[in-house]
């Protein structure tokens, strides 16, 4: 089945609240090699500014993966997970993530382009903290192959 | 200390740092993310869709790749904007593992925001595409 023409402008419902909590942050910082104090030390963090641990710029994908569980999981979306690869990835930050945010994402599928047997999806998610201020918007663009490719 | 914004041209390094990655990494992150692709951490999974082997996430060498940049700017600016084409796999051997690198130069100097541009290698290639970060200097 071809993905379906019909996801493009497609909003999907927020995601559950997402609670940062500062050993996830720890953890996801040492699992990409960050080495900033402001990752890991409350107090460098508090001193800088911030009411806690700061998130690596690409912690946004933990809070992002739910959104894109819901696109792949679309009855009539026809993405294929296995024939699936990531292509692009892109971060717009309106601030940092910081331990303790509670954060929700809603997914809108922004364009959809058909070349050559494949299918490029680009689904952005907005992420916003509990005020409902934006924090983050996630853009993936996924690459899917056809039946016959 | 603020990063004067003069002292920077473009093509200047400002950031550069080795990454060894070995399976180990890979699990790690794979916990630490949530991303459990098999084709992070089973060659025969990886090689029935076609790779030569194991290969790192995507996502890990996009998160490792921002951490010259995150050094650099200290507590001194902030990320506007990061983005990347997946362009090649890094296939993570599992006994010599990887090793990827990372050059980051100024590539366009604005008002409000600098962009700097990452050349992100392995094996003699570049697996990034169009990896740029935006920040703003304060």
């Amino acid at each position: 089945m071809p993905v379906n023409p019909d996801l493009q402008g497609r909003v999907f419902p927020p995601t559950a609240p997402y609670l940062v909590g500062r050993e996830k942050v720890r953890e996801f910082a040492r699992a990409v090699f960050a080495t900033s104090p402001l990752n890991f030390d409350p107090a460098a963090a508090q001193e800088a500014g911030y009411d806690d641990v700061v998130a690596p710029p690409t912690f946004p994908v933990v809070v992002q993966e739910a959104t894109l569980a819901q696109l792949l999981a679309e009855p009539d979306g026809g993405i294929d997970f296995s024939r699936v690869v990531h292509g692009e990835q892109a971060f717009s930050y309106s601030r940092p993530i910081v331990a303790g945010d509670e954060l929700t994402a809603t997914l809108t599928v922004t364009n959809i382009f058909d070349r050559a047997g494949i299918s490029m999806v680009t689904a952005e998610s907005t992420i916003v903290d509990a005020s409902g201020a934006h924090v983050v918007t996630a853009t993936s663009t996924l690459v899917v192959r056809g039946d016959d490719s | 200390m603020s990063l004067d914004k003069l002292d920077l041209r473009v093509g200047d390094v400002v950031a550069e740092r080795t990454f060894h990655l070995t399976r180990d990494s890979l699990v790690r992150y794979a916990g630490a993310s949530g991303d459990f692709n098999s084709i992070h951490y089973r060659d025969d999974v990886a090689e029935s869709v076609g790779l030569p082997g194991v290969i790192a996430h995507g996502m890990l060498t996009m998160g490792l790749a921002v951490q010259p940049v995150v050094d650099w700017l200290d507590n001194r600016g902030i990320i506007l904007g990061y983005g990347v084409r997946f362009t090649r796999p890094v296939v993570v051997d599992p006994a010599d593992g990887a090793t990827v690198t990372v050059v980051a130069k100024v590539g366009a100097l604005g008002e409000d925001e600098t962009r700097v541009d990452l050349t992100v290698t392995f094996d003699d290639a570049t697996v990034l595409g169009k990896a740029q970060v935006r920040v703003s200097l304060t």
